[in-house]
């Protein structure tokens, strides 16, 4: 089954056509409506890139390297470098916050186990734009926070919370968090017991046999929730232009910008090749540690 | 799912680990295997964080008064208003045709890419290529569309955004199809190709049933991504075909109303009910092992 000849004998040749032939009811809608209204659509956006923009959106097709080069220039460099910042922010942050509870989720018995699990997915199936919405009404001066915090007496004016690149960090936190819980739980979940129960019994105290067996093998998790915050983070536009007022730009906002205010479509897809080489190159890199984290223990 | 073998321990794949260990399980560690009770603490914190701002939208959708941040008293009026409320409600058929369109496409293209990916290929490209769109970033996807479209001179509208929810969504359901079609039994197909059946029949009348319960799941995952998608939508509606996300996205720009309070709580009733259902659907199938 597994052996591909490179010299194919007239009668293997026929057994794969009909093979091919077989296989094309089943594959070719799909790749065809992929190839259709997804690669040739990112491709596109490629090819636009060495154009100039149109004076109404769309481009003239007079090649240029001026797209990429203005992505030197010190605006773009400081939006794409803030908006790794904060997207690594989040992404550190929602590991201290997940991992605990990820922790404390694969030490539950079954039955509160898939209730402990359902709960933290849950807030993720509601509307993405509500939950940000509710963001605006506990950071606002006016919100909720304030109010309690004035309520106890921590502070007499209140605090501006809203529009701030603080409130964009807590926004993309609260709305990636389970992503970063999902997978270490996976990993935390499969984790051998009786590896860390062997440490104990040779005597490592609770936090030692945490830190030699439990997490080095919850590492590639933990690696793939860091992933599932990442990207999504990076990319959002709508929490730094709803919860920070537009003001915190980052690459995403920048994107739209360019297709519906400076109607510059070429600048625009540039852009958002840009972040996602970015983000390949991080997935790439993931791909590779986990890999080595992985295998690693086992040849040594 | 977790048998109810687990001996001693509370977790089935420990008693399987303990019994490959061919190790008498030790009961010796009781305390928990060092677990100390403090570990629910940030467990429960986690909690607080991700359900107090929920909890806010909810309770200020019973809020009397027309001001989001006081309360003033219980009401029940916005209710009403919400469904009285012409751009929502558009807001709602738009996204719900959206949302069944796409599901259609996603899940005929996304199981006969499964059938085929999992019977036909044997490297791994044509399966990381129908998988693509659920990695893709979705402003990256929206914008290619866009640029896609306006080139074509495609006019905008509901259309366009099934195409493009068609495109992620296909690769969901070809994921989750593809991970149920690696646990069935490999000889019930055999057995029906050596009786004689084409591929066709054998994929309709063996295949088809046997996969229900993971394209009903990878369909309802379509569905429910489609109705919450706002950035690819966002890109290739027209502004007279606003979904739903895009009208809050509009609302909460220029000012909101609570309506919005009580829609976000009938959305997170009606996310409960179906993450649930989903739950109770996988659990009698047996979908997850």
């Amino acid at each position: 089954m597994t052996t591909t000849t490179p010299q194919a004998t007239p009668a293997v040749r026929a057994q794969r056509a009909r093979r091919g032939l077989a296989a094309a009811p089943f594959l070719a809608p799909g790749v065809l409506f992929l190839i259709v209204f997804m690669a040739i659509p990112v491709g596109l956006l490629a090819f636009y890139t060495f154009f100039k923009r149109g004076r109404f959106g769309g481009l003239v097709f007079e090649f240029t390297l001026d797209n990429w080069a203005k992505l030197a220039e010190p605006l773009y460099v400081g939006v794409i470098l803030q908006s790794i910042g904060l997207a690594f922010i989040v992404t550190v942050l929602a590991l201290l916050l997940g991992y605990p509870m990820a922790y404390a989720i694969a030490g539950l018995s079954p039955k509160w186990r898939t209730v402990a699990l359902i709960a933290v997915v849950l807030p993720f199936w509601t509307n993405f734009l509500i939950r940000t919405y509710a963001w605006i009404l506990l950071l606002n001066n006016a919100g909720f926070v304030n109010q309690w915090l004035q309520a106890i007496g921590i502070t007499d004016e209140p605090i501006s919370m809203l529009y701030t690149p603080q409130a964009i960090v807590v926004g993309l936190l609260y709305m990636y968090l389970p992503l970063m819980v999902l997978p270490l739980y996976a990993s935390l979940q499969q984790l051998d017991p009786s590896l860390r129960e062997a440490a104990t019994n040779l005597g490592a105290s609770p936090w030692r046999a945490f830190r030699t067996v439990t997490l080095p093998l919850s590492l590639p998790g933990a690696l793939t929730g860091c992933i599932f915050v990442f990207v999504p983070a990076m990319s959002n536009f709508v929490i730094p232009e709803l919860i920070g007022g537009g003001k915190t730009v980052m690459v995403g906002n920048l994107v739209r910008d360019q297709f519906y205010e400076a109607r510059d479509w070429p600048f625009g897809a540039t852009l958002a090749l840009v972040l996602t080489m970015l983000l390949v190159v991080v997935i790439v890199i993931q791909a590779a540690v986990s890999r080595r984290v992985t295998e690693g223990p086992r040849r040594g | 799912m977790a048998e109810a073998t687990a001996p001693s321990t509370d977790r089935a794949d420990e008693s399987v680990s303990a019994m490959t260990d061919a190790a008498p399980a030790p009961v010796t560690s009781r305390p928990r295997r060092g677990r100390p009770r403090g570990i629910l603490v940030p467990l429960w914190l986690g909690y607080v964080f991700l359900y107090l701002p929920i909890l806010v939208v909810v309770v200020m959708s019973f809020n009397e008064s027309r001001n989001l941040f006081v309360w003033t008293g219980f009401s029940l009026r916005w209710y009403p208003e919400l469904f009285a409320d012409g751009a929502m409600m558009q807001g709602l058929a738009n996204t719900l045709i959206v949302a069944t369109g796409a599901t259609l496409i996603a899940t005929v293209l996304g199981t006969l890419l499964a059938y085929g990916i999992h019977h036909y290929t044997r490297g791994g490209l044509i399966r990381a290529f129908a998988i693509a769109p659920a990695i893709l970033p979705d402003l990256l996807l929206g914008i290619g569309l866009l640029t896609f479209f306006s080139l074509l001179s495609f006019t905008l509208g509901l259309h366009s955004v099934i195409l493009a929810h068609g495109v992620f969504a296909t690769a969901f359901v070809t994921a989750i199809v593809l991970a149920r079609m690696a646990n069935l039994d490999p000889s019930l197909e055999e057995a029906s190709r050596d009786l004689g059946m084409g591929p066709a029949k054998t994929f309709l009348r063996v295949t088809l049933p046997q996969l229900a319960p993971g394209i009903v799941a990878g369909a309802l995952l379509a569905f429910t991504l489609s109705l919450d998608e706002f950035v690819i939508a966002f890109f290739t509606t027209a502004p007279t075909q606003p979904t739903l996300p895009i009208v809050i996205y509009s609302m909460v720009r220029f000012g909101v109303t609570p309506e919005v309070n009580a829609l976000a709580t009938l959305l997170l009733l009606v996310s409960i009910v179906a993450v649930i259902s989903a739950q109770r659907l996988t659990r009698l199938t047996g979908t997850s092992r």
